[in-house]
């Protein structure tokens, strides 16, 4: 375990040095929002068993109200996220309690035909910008004094609240709430039997996820400062769900690592390859699938205990 | 003139045909998922994408080999069949032990492979397919003018459904196919080939969605993305019908069709999301599905 505590030192001091090394701070801010909605998205699959194949719709539409209060309404950045983070959760929660209705491809398939309903939402409202969706989303600044139109200072925001999810996050799990969640993951029948309300944790696991994958749409928006249609799109719903399985599902660090590989493929193989980006992309979801079920880091875990 | 809601019949009735026709196109997409799953049990994320690729396949027969829509309605869906086959041989077959979401997640990679090879050989702007000489013009009907190709669609989707529900149901080959899924070690024990009759399935449903493609070529533009958009509804189409249950997939297919007609007519601002509210709907009432057991 120590290996892990120093691992995790060294991780923390390069996400306090990056803004010294030169990294394009925005596209560290973009990987960090993508990590956190990995790892929300990690809470369902990985902790919980439930494969989501919607949760850009949670992404989204967190993303698209922040960016409309903030654009439209001149809300603060606390007050634009806050709301979104509301929105995706009240929207996690109806999703949830129709997709737990049913089990394994039955709620991947059901939460894909929900978030088609956001998409089409998205495409069609008044508020949403259509088919250009929201531009010049500003910032503003946090408590009406930290100006966060510095990168800077966006950047150490990003990175706290990344920080403060992930803890939430490992305090989830290794809660009781979070053993029962794995009970049901690993046996659903036998929590039963045990006396568990499964349907109320399951919905429970939707809703922290689906607030968790909002927080990481809103702080997109303030960072990029546009909402496209593409964010509520099962593209990215598929993307997530990739990083989650490359880096590994059902582990804590996986979806990181997986999003990072992820978000650093798209965003310097497009240059090389152009359009091919979806191809390999597809390609690395099979091999993930034939032979890295267990991820990058489920691996190398499974590797050191077996020696 | 009558009238229905405001709108007057003529109207209605119309829709409703329209309706019919992707109907018949939900019918054989879910018809083809619910012939993978029930003897495979496996979602067939690429479904939408095996699709496209039949109307490709006719699209370019046409183009390059002059084959007309006759031959290309026999020869696409032939031709993906084989490259179905072939990805059952080298990818599917080895997620059959594991649990159902990875064939669900193999066959989404899928999709965006073929898709986006598509997408780059192809662009996204797409090409229209001529309706065939035979089946120019239209019907009057009386209450609408019914173009001759729409009812070809119709009527070509019911005769295939059809005879899919026979074979599976029927017929010895469909009983053989049945048992594979229930013991398949029992069967192979008799001297039946299981891992051949699991790989004929695979490209017998892609062959399902490729021929849906080829009868869609003349009515829509023939885009790489064609099917990305529809194999959504049709997932959603499966879940009412009850997954696994040929017949529920053919009658849910044609009803939300109709029903999906009807919208346009009364709502149209709804049309685009009704088959998901149905599907909310059933999950609420009967969440195994109109046709499932459970």
């Amino acid at each position: 375990m120590n290996g892990t505590r120093i691992f995790y030192v060294l991780a923390a001091l390069f996400a306090l040095c990056v803004p010294l090394f030169g990294i394009y701070p925005i596209f560290m801010m973009k990987l960090l929002c993508f990590a956190m909605f990995a790892c929300a998205f990690n809470l369902l699959l990985g902790f919980s068993g439930m494969l989501s194949f919607g949760h850009a719709a949670f992404f989204g539409s967190a993303a698209y109200a922040t960016g409309w209060l903030m654009t439209a309404h001149g809300c603060g950045p606390i007050a634009g996220v806050a709301a979104g983070v509301g929105v995706s959760a009240a929207l996690g929660l109806v999703v949830g309690a129709l997709a737990i209705r049913r089990q394994g491809i039955y709620l991947a398939m059901v939460t894909l035909a929900l978030a088609q309903v956001v998409y089409f939402v998205c495409l069609e409202a008044p508020f949403t910008g259509g088919e250009n969706g929201l531009q010049d989303v500003p910032r503003g600044a946090l408590a009406g004094l930290l100006p966060l139109k510095s990168d800077l200072v966006m950047y150490y925001a990003v990175l706290a609240a990344f920080v403060a999810v992930y803890l939430l996050i490992r305090r989830i799990v290794h809660s009781p709430f979070g053993q029962v969640l794995k009970a049901i993951r690993d046996n659903e029948n036998r929590a039963v039997s045990l006396g568990y309300d499964i349907d109320r944790y399951k919905l429970l696991a939707f809703v922290l996820s689906a607030a968790i994958a909002g927080l990481a749409g809103s702080l997109k928006a303030l960072v990029l400062g546009f909402v496209t249609l593409s964010d509520v799109t099962q593209a990215n719903s598929g993307e997530v769900i990739l990083m989650t399985l490359v880096g590994g599902s059902g582990t804590f660090f996986g979806p990181v690592i997986g999003a990072a590989l992820v978000v650093t493929l798209q965003e310097y193989l497009s240059d090389l390859v152009g359009g091919w980006v979806t191809v390999i992309i597809g390609a690395v979801f099979v091999v993930c699938v034939l032979a890295f079920r267990r991820g990058i880091v489920g691996e190398l875990a499974a590797r050191t205990f077996r020696r | 003139m009558t009238t229905v809601f405001g709108v007057p019949l003529a109207v209605i009735l119309g829709q409703l045909m329209l309706g019919l026709v992707n109907g018949a196109f939900y019918a054989l997409l879910s018809l083809g998922l619910a012939v993978i799953f029930g003897l495979m049990g496996v979602v067939n994320f690429a479904h939408g994408a095996l699709y496209a690729l039949g109307a490709f396949a006719a699209l370019l027969g046409m183009k390059w080999l002059g084959l007309n829509y006759w031959v290309a309605l026999l020869a696409a869906p032939a031709a993906v069949a084989v490259l179905g086959l072939a990805a059952e041989r080298a990818l599917l077959r080895h997620v059959y032990k594991l649990p159902p979401l990875y064939g669900l997640l193999l066959t989404f990679g899928l999709a965006l492979v073929i898709e986006g090879t598509l997408f780059q050989l192809f662009g996204s702007s797409g090409d229209s397919y001529p309706v065939p000489e035979a089946l120019r013009g239209a019907w009057n009907l009386g209450f609408m003018i019914l173009p001759i190709y729409r009812g070809w669609v119709i009527l070509a989707s019911i005769v295939v459904c059809t005879g899919v529900w026979f074979v599976i149901e029927r017929t010895r080959l469909g009983a053989t196919l049945r048992a594979a899924r229930e013991n398949g070690a029992l069967l192979q024990s008799f001297g039946v080939n299981v891992p051949l009759l699991f790989a004929a399935t695979y490209g017998g449903g892609a062959a399902l969605a490729a021929l849906a493609g080829v009868l869609a070529a003349p009515v829509i533009l023939v885009t790489p993305h064609m099917g990305s958009s529809l194999v959504i509804v049709v997932f959603a189409v499966v879940v009412i019908g009850g997954m696994g249950s040929i017949l529920g997939a053919i009658v849910s297919g044609l009803g939300l069709g109709l029903i999906e007609g009807f919208t346009k007519v009364v709502y149209p601002e709804a049309s685009n999301v009704i088959v998901f509210v149905i599907m909310a709907v059933v999950l609420i009432l009967r969440p195994a599905g109109l046709f499932g057991k459970e």
